[in-house]
């Protein structure tokens, strides 16, 4: 249905390069891997956002249209990397073999982008032929521009290699017994990576208890893994409170959430996305996961948090978020305008006008003033405290 | 309290004491000590004991107390009464060695429980001038805004009226003497900024022209004499005190202090003379008719060994505005002090890491004196001096100077150099093409960060706002064009008008405090409220090394104050002088300000050698990175 759309139309003329360009990298691209020829080349023209793309394989209502697209761009990528896969291997590494890798994790829908971002380096390391710790270094450093450029959009990806490349910085073989035991030390904490980030949930859903009283009414916009899991928990711990759920246009992820709610025993209501304002004053919190967290303090998550934000903030309703600490990013956006574009595809249902256009960012960015606190497995943060934390890891 | 009661019993002194000062005879002798003034003199003294709150507006001017209060008496500092006043002060003279004595007591027989006694002994002190004052209250409250000649006649009445209990005085004994100059020792440090803001009426406010204001210092002398003729003692305790520390002016000095300003005159190198309508609520900082003193200064050039040529070269180079900004001020200064470690040799029985010390500390005070240091110079200055403290004693001369200068050179180049090179990449990421920059002045930073980006072919435009009277944006305006950026000029009078198709607002900071306050050129405060105003966001640039951990809410407080003749007259307007001889009119009062603080709500991001943080990082930045943590 929707590929009739303007938008669709515009974005799929876009699109038909994308195979093409990809092969095209995969096989020239690997000699070459420095930053220019990766701007110039970027592997992925795709103006889709693939991060987004992910989310909604993951959470979304899936249409019919949207599995089909969906397959198909799977077995795209499958193509992809059985090519991509000997170039990789052959070549001096990190360069195609590591979005292959990123890609087959990212599939798995109870993975965080992160962890696959962090699975993917790990594989670098273990194919990594690099006989020093500069070497391994320089290797990988490589790899996680790939990564990055590949999908721009993703701030947990580029701060899950952000952060792991600086954890590799600092973790030097001088303190092992030889190289060796430092790589198979850094392959053993990358693989841990996936238990810290569900060790993270938990902790975050502890601290969140406090803040949940019985009676209470919740907002929740956007589907966050985080968010349900701190809900999850308050239902067990036998609390009675309301949830109200926005709609989430346009992948409908706030019906798969409150079926996953309702499934759980917990009252739940639907509001479209509209009606955020006038639900408000029933509301005693409004409960939102986060995208990305930037130094500011404020948050970039799915379109319409900012909206649900600024309502909240005017009639002084707390907002919480609940982001794990891997998903802080030394990002600084000013404005709205001031971040990577990330697009995605969006269905109305009936034919768009011709010469009628078709705002489809995914996400937009929250400024701290709109934000209470912050739970994160760091602990509960004002939205200042973030810079400390980002500050005191990379600086 | 209750808990204490019990135990009064078991501690015999502490009894004694609180027996001593019970609160009725404390108000028995407050009481008989106010019949004790004349008549004439009662109104006066409830002016000196109550006008400084009533008669200046509610800005942080601290009451100003009078030193004789200050340092006969520093006993009651501690316990937290704002304006002990001379009656009270004379009136119990049997208090103090009591009191002194009991301290002495304490300190042999109850080591223990010192924190107790002195709990205690704050009570039994406390209540004497609490209840004074409960009795002065009523008076205080009946008088009115006091005028500028009431305040000359109680300061003469004053003398008299402290006359009567200047004589129980002088009859204190060696020992007492001796308890109270530990406590002022004690009470110094907690009491230094309000003992800066002391009370008396500052010279300019006398009614005569102020042609020479040292001979009318001496004038000023006689009148109150009675008044400071009975702390001999205690004034030649602080000037021990004052010859230990740096011959400088405290930087946060009240300028209000006629002692203070009196004495620093003495030693002053660059004539000061000051500016006489000076306004009500800037009183407290230093301002100086700069104009004649340049050939004046330079006539001294041959007389004045002790300081080194090159920071004479700066000094005058700072005083005649020559250098300004910042970084360049810093620079310059740094430099100076360079060529004075070359030249320096230590004396013989001395050692370097002092004496050295004690130099570079009276070239600081000399620049002081051309103009007050920025921030930026105050922790340059640190940073040498903690390099001098920490050198190794065995040292050879030669060593410890070649060490001494690359430390500057690294700070230059470190903090100063690469910052900047760092905060242009960052600034850099924030310009899209399309966009509109405004700017304010000429601040360095920014400027670089626009031929950079200028340089990688971005596209944009410069909107440079300016002001009176200093006109710096267009030296910053000519260096665009030439560079071929497209720029657009205004004064600040018209930035409501065009801020509106601005899109980033880049301003450049003086220091940046810790609770995220922008100390900047005056009117960076107006841009950023305007721009704010039309969300548009504002970068401050600012590198690290100008954080300061101090915290400041106005623009009062701490400030530095122009020429006022600079505003006053318009260059190539001959015929706007309404204003000549303005220094004649006493109801005219020129204010030229050289600083404002930004709230940290009107600035979105601080653009720094270590990143885009948010204001309120400030602290953190000074805890993890400050200058004390340099290399020591």
């Amino acid at each position: 249905m929707w590929w009739r759309s303007a938008s669709f139309i515009r974005d799929r003329q876009n699109q038909n390069p994308k195979p093409s360009s990809l092969l095209h990298s995969a096989l020239d691209d690997s000699p070459s891997p420095t930053s220019t020829s990766m701007a110039a080349l970027n592997p992925n023209p795709n103006p889709i956002s693939a991060y987004y793309q992910t989310r909604a394989e993951h959470h979304a209502v899936v249409t019919s249209d949207w599995l089909a697209q969906s397959v198909e761009a799977a077995a795209g990528d499958v193509a992809v990397s059985s090519g991509g896969a000997e170039g990789g291997s052959k070549g001096e590494g990190g360069g195609v073999g590591v979005i292959e890798e990123f890609n087959y994790w990212r599939k798995k829908p109870d993975l965080a982008e992160a962890v696959a971002a962090i699975m993917a380096l790990a594989a670098v390391i273990r194919s990594s032929e690099a006989t020093t710790m500069n070497e391994l270094d320089i290797e990988l450093k490589k790899a996680s521009n790939n990564l990055k450029s590949w999908d721009t959009t993703s701030i947990s990806l580029s701060a899950a290699c952000d952060l792991f490349i600086r954890y590799v910085t600092r973790t030097s073989a001088l303190e092992y017994e030889d190289f060796d035991a430092a790589k198979r030390r850094l392959i053993e904490r990358a693989e841990k990576f996936g238990e810290i980030s569900l060790k993270a949930r938990k902790t975050i859903a502890m601290l969140s208890q406090d803040f949940i009283s019985d009676g209470c009414t919740i907002l929740v916009h956007g589907y966050s893994r985080v968010v349900l899991e701190v809900l999850k928990m308050a239902a067990s711990n036998k609390k009675l409170f309301h949830v109200l759920c926005t709609e989430g246009r346009p992948d409908r992820t706030g019906l798969r959430f409150s079926k996953e709610l309702a499934a759980l025993g917990i009252p739940v209501k639907l509001l479209i996305d509209s009606a955020v304002a006038y639900a408000m004053d029933e509301v005693d919190m409004v409960f939102v996961g986060a995208d990305g967290v930037v130094e500011s303090g404020g948050i970039i998550n799915m379109m319409g948090t900012y909206q649900v934000a600024l309502v909240a903030h005017s009639m002084n309703k707390p907002v919480y978020v609940a982001a794990e600490s891997y998903k802080f990013a030394r990002l600084y956006p000013l404005d709205q305008k001031d971040l990577e574009p990330a697009l995605r595809p969006i269905e109305f249902g009936v034919p768009i006008p011709s010469g009628v256009e078709v705002e489809t960012s995914a996400r937009d960015y929250t400024p701290p003033q709109y934000l209470t606190l912050l739970f994160t497995d760091l602990g509960v943060l004002t939205p200042s405290v973030v810079s400390d934390e980002l500050i005191q890891l990379y600086v | 309290m209750d808990l204490r009661r019990p135990n009064r019993p078991v501690i015999g002194p502490k009894v004694r004491q609180v027996g001593f000062v019970t609160p009725d005879s404390a108000a028995a002798t407050a009481s008989s000590s106010i019949p004790a003034v004349s008549a004439a003199a009662a109104a006066a003294a409830a002016t000196s004991a109550g006008s400084p709150p009533s008669s200046l507006s509610p800005v942080m001017i601290p009451p100003p107390r009078h030193p004789s209060t200050e340092m006969s008496n520093p006993h009651f500092h501690p316990v937290g009464s704002y304006n002990p006043s001379e009656q009270i002060l004379g009136s119990p003279p049997a208090l103090s060695p009591s009191r002194s004595s009991r301290f002495d007591a304490d300190g042999s027989d109850f080591g223990g429980d010192d924190d107790e006694s002195v709990a205690l002994s704050g009570v039994g002190a406390g209540m004497t001038p609490k209840s004074s004052l409960l009795m002065r209250q009523p008076v205080t409250k009946t008088v009115p805004l006091v005028s500028e000649t009431h305040k000359r006649d109680s300061n003469v009445s004053k003398g008299k009226g402290a006359g009567p209990s200047a004589a129980p005085k002088e009859k204190l004994t060696k020992a007492e003497r001796r308890a109270t100059q530990e406590a002022q020792r004690a009470a110094k440090a907690a009491a230094k900024e309000a003992a800066a803001a002391g009370g008396a009426p500052s010279v300019s406010k006398q009614p005569k022209p102020a042609t020479k204001p040292a001979t009318q210092q001496k004038k000023d002398v006689p009148s109150g004499s009675g008044l400071l003729q009975p702390l001999a003692p205690s004034g030649s305790i602080e000037k021990k005190q004052g010859k230990k520390e740096v011959a400088a002016p405290h930087p946060r000095m009240q300028f209000d202090d006629m002692t203070k300003v009196g004495k620093l005159k003495k030693r002053a190198v660059v004539n000061q003379s000051e500016a006489r309508n000076r306004v009500e609520l800037f009183r407290h900082l230093p301002q100086y008719e700069h104009g004649t003193q340049l050939p004046d200064l330079e006539l001294k050039f041959f007389q004045l060994d002790p300081i080194h040529p090159s920071v004479y070269q700066v000094g005058l180079q700072f005083l005649s505005d020559k250098i300004s900004g910042g970084n360049g001020r810093c620079i310059a200064m740094l430099l100076a002090f360079k060529e004075v470690i070359q030249d320096y040799t230590t004396p013989p029985e001395k050692t370097l890491t002092r004496d050295l010390g004690a130099k570079v500390g009276s070239c600081v005070s000399f620049l002081i004196e051309c103009r007050p240091l920025s921030v930026s110079m105050g922790n340059a200055i640190r940073f040498l001096k903690n390099r001098i403290s920490s050198l190794p004693h065995n040292l050879s001369d030669k060593e410890a100077k070649s060490r001494l200068q690359s430390d500057i050179d690294r700070f230059i180049n470190e903090k100063i150099i690469i910052a900047s090179k760092a905060i242009v990449e960052h600034g850099v990421s924030k310009i899209r093409d399309g966009d509109v920059l405004l700017t304010y002045g000429s601040p360095s930073v920014v400027e670089s960060i626009f031929a950079y980006a200028h340089g990688i072919k971005k596209n944009f435009r410069v909107v440079v706002v300016d002001s009176r009277p200093k006109h710096e944006g267009q030296g910053l305006l000519r260096r665009l064009v030439e560079r071929g950026i497209h720029c657009t000029y205004t004064h600040l009078n018209a930035v409501s008008y065009v801020m509106h198709e601005v899109t980033r607002v880049f301003l450049g900071a003086s220091s940046v405090l810790s609770n995220g306050t922008v100390y900047s050129r005056v009117g960076t405060a107006c841009v950023a409220m305007v721009a704010h105003a039309f969300r548009v966001p504002v970068l401050v640039c600012c590198e690290a090394y100008k954080f300061h951990e101090r915290v400041q809410l106005d623009s009062i407080c701490s400030n530095e104050l122009g020429d006022p003749d600079a505003i006053s007259k318009v260059s190539g307007r001959k015929d706007l002088n309404y204003l000549d001889g303005w220094a004649q009119n006493e109801n005219i009062q020129l204010l030229n300000l050289k600083y404002d603080a930004t709230p940290s709500d009107y600035v979105s991001v601080l653009v720094t050698e270590q990143g885009m943080l948010p204001p309120t990082s400030v602290p953190v930045i000074i805890r993890e990175y400050g200058i004390e943590r340099l290399w020591t």
